[in-house]
Parts: C-alpha cells; sequence; structure tokens
C-alpha cells in the first residue's frame, strides 16, 4: 500500500514539473503568458497536494493554520502592492523564499543530528551546508537590498577597506564551519553559526552595492532562491525541488546576465560594488553647462506641429505618477495624426521589464513599447523626443566621455532627434549620481517641473488648441 | 544517499538547467519584470520540503523550523502569484 502510494506521490511530481516547464514556455509570451502562470499554479498546487499525502505528514491542523494565515497574507500583500515598488516586493519574497530553505534544511539537519541521534551522512551534510549558507546569504541579501530600494538604508554604494578580504574570510569560515557540521554533528553550535556566518555575509555581500545596480541584484538573488531551492532537494532527495530550483537558478542566471549586458558591466564588477561613488568628481567638469528652458504652452505647440514623436520614460515618471496623463498625451497626439511610440530601454525602472509593467499599467497597449535596439534607428527621423523622468539612460556622455562612470552602457540616441524636450523636476542628476551633457545640447530644451503636473498643462493646452 | 541516487540527482539538475536556460533566453524584455516574479513564486516550491518538514506530530525544534519554513514559503508563493496575475492581466495589445 505504502509503496503505491508513493509511487503515486511521484508520478505528482512529474506531472508537476512537466507543468512548471510548459507553464515557463507559456510565460514567454505576451498573449499566453497569464496562461503559463496559472498552468505554474495549478503545478503547484499539485505538488502541494502530493505531499501531504506522505503518510509522515501528519500535523495537518497546524498545517492547515499556518498556511491560511500565510496565504491571507501572501493575497492581501499580492494585490495592494503598487506597481512602482515591484523591486522592493520581489526582494522581500525572494529572501522569505531563501530563508524558507535554510530552514527546510537546518530541520532536515536538526532531526537527524539532534533529536534522532543518527549522525549526518556526509553528502547530505554538504548539501543542508549549501542549503542553509544560500538561503541565508539570499534572505540577509535580499533584506539589504529591500532597505536600499525603500530608501530605508542608504542607497549609495557602502565601500570600506579590507571589504572583500572579509568576504573572502567569512567564505572559508563558511566552509570550515560545513566540515564541523558533518563530523561533530552532535553538537549544534555548528549550524547555528553556520546561519549567522551566512546572514552576516549576505548583508556584507550586498551593501556595496549602489542603488542603481539594484536590478542586478535582484536578478541575482532571484537565482540565489532557486539554487537554494535545489540545494535542499537534494537534503531531501525530493526531485520536484530539484528540477524547480535549478530552473530558477538558471532563468535568475540569464536575467542577470542580459541586465550587465545592458549596463555594459562585468557581473564580477557589479558584485565587488562600489558603483555610484565617483558622482562628485563627474560634476565639477559639467557645471556650466547652458540649458534652454521651454514653457508649457510653447511645448504643445511644438508638438501640435510635427508628425512623430517617441516618448522615452523613465523611473522618475512612475514616481510623479504620471503614467496615465502621459497615455493621455499620447492620445491626444494621435488623434492628430502624430505617430507615438514608446522607447522601453532594458533597464528603464528599478528592475528588468518594470518600465513595461508600468505603461501596462496605465493602459498603454505593449505593442508600442519598442525596445532600445529596435528603435535607436529610428531617433534621426523622429521629430520630436520627449524624456519624462529618465536621465542615465538617455546620458549621451555613455558614447562619448571616457571618463565618464557609465562609459559604454548602451544609451538611446535621443540626441539624434531633430528636438529633444526633457521633462524634469530639477537639474539634479541621476539615480547613478551623474551629470547629463545632454541638457545642454543646441536641440535639447528642458520643460521643468513635476511630470504629472506638466505633463497635463501640456495636454490641457492641446486640447485648448482643438 | 547511495552514490546511484547522487548521480541520478546531478543529472535531474544539470539537464533542468539546460532546459531553464532554453526557455528563458528566449523571452523578450517586455516580460521580465513578470518572469521575474513568477520565477520568484516558483522558487517557492520549497514549501514542498517545508510541508515534510513540519508533518511530524509533537512538537520539536525541527517542526518549528518546518512550520517558519512553511509560513515564509507560503507567503512567497501566494504573493508571488498573485502579484504576476495582476501585472499579466494588464498587458494588452491595441484594440
Amino acid at each position: 500500500m505504502e509503496a503505491t502510494l508513493i509511487i503515486f506521490i511521484h508520478i505528482a511530481y512529474l506531472v508537476a514539473a512537466i507543468l512548471f516547464i510548459v507553464g515557463i514556455k507559456l510565460l514567454g509570451k505576451a498573449p499566453t503568458a497569464r496562461k503559463g502562470n496559472g498552468l505554474s499554479m495549478l503545478a503547484m498546487l499539485i505538488a502541494i497536494v502530493a505531499t501531504l499525502a506522505y503518510q509522515q505528514v501528519l500535523s495537518y491542523t497546524e498545517i492547515a493554520i499556518t498556511v491560511l494565515l500565510a496565504s491571507s497574507i501572501g493575497v492581501f500583500a499580492g494585490r495592494k502592492v503598487a506597481m512602482t515598488a515591484m523591486p522592493e516586493m520581489i526582494a522581500l519574497l525572494n529572501g522569505f523564499g531563501g530563508l524558507a530553505s535554510a530552514f527546510v534544511s537546518m530541520s532536515q539537519y536538526w532531526r537527524l543530528t539532534q533529536e534522532t541521534n543518527q549522525g549526518i551522512p556526509a553528502v547530505m551534510g554538504i548539501t543542508v551546508a549549501l542549503s542553509v549558507l544560500i538561503g541565508a546569504v539570499t534572505f540577509s541579501g535580499s533584506m539589504v537590498a529591500f532597505g536600499k530600494l525603500r530608501g530605508i538604508i542608504n542607497g549609495r554604494a557602502v565601500v570600506f577597506a579590507g571589504q572583500h578580504l572579509m568576504n573572502g574570510l567569512l567564505l572559508i569560515g563558511a566552509v570550515v564551519l560545513s566540515v564541523f557540521m558533518i563530523v561533530d554533528a552532535a553538537s549544534s553550535v555548528w549550524v547555528i553559526s553556520m546561519l549567522a556566518l551566512a546572514l552576516l555575509l549576505g548583508i556584507l555581500a550586498v551593501i556595496p552595492i549602489g542603488g542603481a545596480d539594484m536590478p542586478v541584484v535582484i536578478a541575482l538573488l532571484n537565482s540565489y532562491t532557486g539554487v537554494a531551492a535545489a540545494a535542499t532537494g537534494f537534503v531531501l532527495e525530493n526531485q520536484v525541488l530539484i528540477i524547480t530550483g535549478a530552473l530558477v537558478g538558471t532563468a535568475g542566471l540569464i536575467l542577470t546576465q542580459i541586465m550587465c549586458k545592458a549596463m555594459n558591466r562585468s557581473l564580477k564588477n557589479v558584485v565587488l560594488g562600489g558603483f555610484g561613488q565617483t558622482a562628485s568628481t563627474a560634476e565639477d567638469e559639467s557645471g556650466d553647462i547652458v540649458i534652454k528652458e521651454v514653457g508649457v504652452e510653447e511645448s504643445a505647440m511644438l508638438f501640435d506641429a510635427v508628425s512623430s514623436v517617441i516618448i522615452v520614460p523613465g523611473y522618475g515618471m512612475a514616481v510623479a505618477q504620471a503614467q496615465h496623463i502621459v497615455r493621455e498625451l499620447s492620445e491626444q497626439l494621435e488623434k492628430r495624426g502624430i505617430s507615438v511610440k514608446f522607447a522601453i530601454h532594458p533597464v528603464a525602472g528599478r528592475m528588468p521589464g518594470h518600465m513595461n509593467v508600468l505603461l501596462a499599467e496605465a493602459n498603454i497597449p505593449y505593442d508600442k513599447l519598442v525596445e532600445m535596439e529596435r528603435i535607436n534607428d529610428e531617433f534621426a527621423q523622429t521629430d520630436i523626443a520627449l524624456i519624462i523622468g529618465a536621465n542615465d539612460v538617455v546620458n549621451p556622455a555613455a558614447k562619448t566621455n571616457p571618463s565618464s562612470p557609465i562609459f559604454g552602457m548602451p544609451v538611446l540616441d535621443v540626441e539624434k532627434a531633430q528636438t529633444v524636450i526633457v521633462c524634469k523636476r530639477s537639474m539634479n542628476a541621476g539615480y547613478a549620481g551623474i551629470e547629463n551633457e545632454l541638457f545642454g545640447y543646441p536641440n535639447c530644451l528642458m520643460l521643468f517641473g513635476d511630470a504629472k503636473a506638466t505633463i497635463t498643462e501640456v495636454v490641457g493646452e492641446l486640447k485648448g488648441m482643438d | 544517499m547511495t552514490a546511484d541516487t547522487l548521480i541520478i540527482l546531478l543529472y535531474i539538475v544539470v539537464l533542468s538547467g539546460f532546459i531553464g536556460f532554453e526557455l528563458i533566453s528566449k523571452i523578450p524584455p517586455t516580460l521580465h519584470t513578470p518572469l521575474l516574479s513568477a520565477t520568484n513564486a516558483i522558487a517557492g516550491v520549497t514549501i514542498v520540503g517545508a510541508l515534510l518538514a513540519s508533518g511530524a506530530m509533537g512538537w520539536s525544534v525541527s517542526k518549528m523550523l518546518g512550520i517558519a519554513a512553511l509560513f515564509l514559503a507560503t507567503i512567497n508563493v501566494v504573493s508571488g502569484y498573485v502579484v504576476t496575475d495582476r501585472m499579466l492581466q494588464m498587458f494588452k495589445k491595441k484594440k
């Protein structure tokens, strides 16, 4: 009876694994993405129900209470979170997933070594150590990333002498502790030290990484949660954990690579940190930029007379909650027969693909959003490039100034448009803390003010012209 | 864990990694945020381990760790899927 039950559980796991894979595949295309997410949910449900059928799972009351409580928190948070806060949300959830994996492995270790005194086989000991290490690093690292994104912790890179040496020593310490965890399994001090050390390492690893690099960090931490889950799968010899963990691990890694490429940085360079420190030196040389201002009325008249506009949205637009009025602007322009497109830089926003979500929320159809590589050639034939709350991703210094910290980063060629209008709150530097020489270009006009208020006025002027 | 089991599990992890690579590298940047939040929810599959760890009757340290893991993993899974669905619902083509 029990043997048949276990076969059934394993078949259910297999079905779940297949559904996870198909789900991710469908997630890759916008029209089927929602269905893909649904399949993935179904897969999770199957895996959970199958696990509950295990005969060792008996404490249904405690499980039900925990799951109910956590689910209501989960549903509430998932429904309420603002789309602008998505990076923080994902950082937080990454952290939870990582810590959960670490706890599961610790629980198994504790049961074997402390409660039943069986000791621990070497292979399992190694996987427990790995899972605790990666899971806990993910947790504390994610909490730091969350703090930086929320502004609770200073978003700038925090660097101090001997930082990398210290992290290296902590890693060696982790290896030593994992040896003791296996050899001296009767003593619980080793696994607890391992947890503490890993938590410290996670904090120290993310602290030196500046706020502008957070998209990369989030993708990387996402990859870690997958690896932690896979390591936990080795501890429990559970295939569904291993398969899905590995899927998520590689997914995060690929996204990390894409992000690095978009910022022209190597992963090593991002992880070692310190970026966003050199801001003050860059400011000195560009202090004598001469800018031209433009008013709301004049902007509206400019728009009225052209035939093509490319809007370049940045995170500043989202912060000002200007997405909806920007959509109205694009509708107003289209009513006049003007072609309107949105140029999306791969790192626009605070995480990969963030800007697409923010614009989708404002009901801007996704086929109007054009990726950088496909739109860069179009700027030369465009009358107006309207930049709203974006800065670093349109900085020509990335192409012209080898001493700029962002030199070599792929940017949008907005300066090739006939006229560039920059809607910006003030002359402050962008998120990466770098001055933008674009503002001094002869074809660049500055439209100062809060994005929402200013664009609202422009739309009002346009309507008034009808 | 026997050497045979270990080898088989290693095969599984390597092959799954390749599948992940093939699946993800084709996904357009438009969908990267929902993809991140979906894979984030999927990584919550550790909930399976948490259920096993918290399944015993009575109270012990290992079970408390299991319950804590179950709590965290459930929030991870539920919130991750809810938020992904919310985002994907908003992606619309021009009518």
